[in-house]
């Protein structure tokens, strides 16, 4: 097994035990013993302070696809739909922009559309210095299997160091399938990035188990190194209007034959967007009882002009569809204001807004864990606090 | 129709909670469960072998005890179950995983659709399925949260995938995988006679050898990606509690609404 416990140094403190997700560790006596269901994740090798567990792995035998010394540049998938850039990819330009400059090397946006030329421009003067621009309008719209040639084509000949796409359905589809072709490493729906300047290693930072553990991910070997970024999560770049680049209009080497056909979009506009877009989300939890109270978030959502989110729980019973759903299942939210009425503040509840700027919560139990991200907590009744706020604010 | 379903066992994690005075994980108690999200995939999967016939078979990658899921599996409805175990499989990533059961399937041999859960909820990656499909180069439909039309003459799929925004329309030919959603369908509970058959059935178990992998693509030595770090997510610190009756709270979240 790859996982050994060096038994002159291991103490049998258990920490390791502690630590280990899936329990696969016993202590026998004073030294500990990695059982059967070690799925080898590393985390008892960190956590020990003799370091008396170590994880090998042989040299890779099969090289990637170009290698590290070759690979260069740090590459943002511009993602856009029937031609409007989504807004995680500015986010991905502010983030690109600082990693490129600390490798010191040059950041660039990759876009595939349909006669979305103009858009290079706004890349640009969010950061990127080369947009790689490939045309057609087989590329108006996402589909799987077009999209992942040509961007492994792209990847195949310009060996960029890094990439980076947002976690977006979009993102989640694809880049595991451009991964999966290169053979390289990818780390899913990440909230942290940052580079590791001797060895020029991207640290890749996720949730697990739930928003339970914090997971930090590389990719030492193989390039280029990947990872989806969750949306909302970092702020977007700022715009320069004087900043210059370079576009660069690629021609595909390959016939773009596609087995999928979108025979229709639908946008579900007034619920949605609004949510993951919205400055103010009003929020209900179980707290409110039954499904007609809802209306009281509606209305106090309405008064402020802004999206109205749920816990999950109120999602699973029915009372307000799931495109509302706040959460590790449902959507990550960073709106300026966040108001929880009736939620506990499960940790799959917390991942999905507690990057909000204030955290206003209404609840009855003064123990609930929403009080701990809070920015204001209101122990109270939310029938209460919200008919009477929605009177003020009314005035 | 054949339907391969594939599904993997993961703790239980909406019962893994911290102990925040060690900062450790409280794991009493906390089973092994089906990942919730395969069993929207495996009620799929039933749901069209009743309606068009043919079999279903369900196909995990774990360690011997993942067998347990698998006869769950079995109580629900599927007609065979196979489990590739191997010590070697040990450590996988993504990348690993995805390889591994793509060799599971190919020595099933032809199939008509392969139906993933969206993601596991230990990992959340949603990265397998995608990865299996390119594996075997076949088409992909993501977060499908209902089939509209299945024509096996024809060979086509058409499903209703979901976006951030609403949700597409989308035909694909078949052979096919899709990764589904809890709003696909309501699983259903095992029936006694489904039990009694699960406990009885034998479930194929297939080496890292049986399926021809190629050693430096399995496990961790087929896995590029390492875990260097795990940590807890800092504890936030609660802010100001609003003291006062109704109204002076009232007053007090108007004027903090009102500087936005």
């Amino acid at each position: 097994m790859p996982i050994k416990i060096l038994e002159e140094k291991c103490t049998g403190c258990g920490r390791c035990l502690s630590v280990c997700p899936f329990g696969a560790i016993e202590l026998k006596g004073k030294l500990a013993v990695i059982k059967d269901n070690c799925t080898l994740c590393g985390a008892c090798v960190d956590v020990c302070p003799f370091k008396a567990i170590v994880l090998t792995k042989d040299k890779p035998s099969i090289s990637s696809t170009y290698s590290p010394q070759e690979a260069k540049g740090v590459w943002v998938f511009a993602e856009q739909e029937g031609g409007n850039i989504h807004s995680v990819t500015y986010e991905l330009l502010g983030k690109g922009r600082e990693l490129a400059n600390k490798l010191q090397t040059e950041l660039c946006a990759v876009l595939l559309g349909s006669e979305i030329e103009g858009k290079s421009e706004e890349l640009i003067k969010r950061g990127a210095d080369k947009v790689y621009l490939a045309e057609s309008e087989e590329f108006l719209n996402y589909r799987s299997d077009i999209y992942t040639d040509a961007l492994v084509d792209l990847i195949r000949e310009y060996k960029p160091e890094i990439i980076l796409a947002g976690a977006t359905s979009v993102g989640r589809s694809l880049i595991p399938r451009v991964a999966a072709t290169l053979r390289t490493g990818l780390t899913a729906d990440c909230t942290g990035l940052e580079i590791e300047t001797e060895k020029k290693i991207l640290l890749q930072t996720r949730p697990a188990f739930g928003g339970n553990i914090m997971a930090t991910i590389i990719c030492p070997e193989r390039r280029p190194q990947m990872a989806t970024v969750r949306h909302k999560v970092l702020p977007e770049a700022q715009i320069n209007k004087e900043r210059k680049g370079e576009v660069i209009s690629v021609q595909l080497k390959r016939d773009l034959i596609s087995n999928i056909k979108i025979e229709d979009i639908v946008k579900e506009v007034d619920k949605t967007v609004k949510l993951t877009e919205a400055d103010i989300i009003v929020s209900g939890g179980r707290g409110l009882g039954k499904k007609e109270n809802f209306a009281l978030i509606e209305e106090l959502a309405l008064v402020l002009k802004g999206a109205v989110g749920a816990s999950r729980a109120t999602v699973d019973s029915g009372w307000i569809p799931y495109s509302h759903q706040v959460g590790q299942t449902g959507k990550t939210v960073c709106p300026k204001v966040y108001i929880a009425c009736g939620i506990s503040g499960q940790i799959q509840h917390l991942v999905g807004m507690q990057s909000s700027k204030i955290i206003i919560a209404i609840n009855k139990d003064p123990e609930a864990p929403i009080f701990k991200v809070a920015t204001y907590g209101i122990v109270g009744d939310l029938f209460e606090i919200v008919p009477a706020l929605i009177k003020k604010l009314k005035k | 129709m054949r339907i391969i379903v594939c599904i993997k066992e993961v703790p239980d994690t909406t019962d893994i909670k911290i102990n925040p005075e060690t900062n450790t994980l409280i794991r009493e108690g906390v089973e092994s469960i089906i990942n919730p999200f395969d069993m929207y995939a495996l009620e799929e999967g039933i749901r069209l072998k009743e309606k068009f016939g043919g079999e279903v078979i369900a196909l995990s990658m774990g360690p011997p005890q993942a067998e347990r899921s698998l006869r769950e599996a079995l109580s629900l409805g599927v007609d065979e179950a196979i489990l590739l175990s191997d010590r070697e499989f040990a450590g996988a990533d993504t990348l690993a995983t995805s390889y591994t059961l793509a060799q599971g399937i190919k020595k099933i041999g032809a199939y008509d659709l392969i139906i993933c859960g969206k993601q596991a909820a230990d990992g959340d990656t949603a990265q397998v399925g995608p990865g299996i499909s390119v594996r075997l180069d076949i088409p992909q439909i993501t977060y499908v949260s209902e089939i509209k039309e299945i024509n096996l003459e024809e060979k086509k799929i058409k499903a209703r995938r979901m976006s951030e925004e609403g949700y597409e329309v989308i035909q694909s030919k078949l052979p096919c995988l899709i990764t589904v959603v809890k709003e696909i369908n309501e699983p259903r509970l095992p029936s006694l006679k489904g039990k009694m058959r699960a406990k009885k059935a034998e479930i194929r178990v297939w080496s890292a050898e049986d399926i021809e992998t190629d050693k430096d693509r399995i496990g961790l030595q087929g896995s590029p990606t390492q875990v260097i770090k795990i940590f807890f997510p800092p504890q936030h610190k609660g802010g100001e509690i609003l003291q006062g009756d109704t109204k002076e709270i009232v007053e007090k979240l108007a004027g903090i609404l009102r500087e936005i």
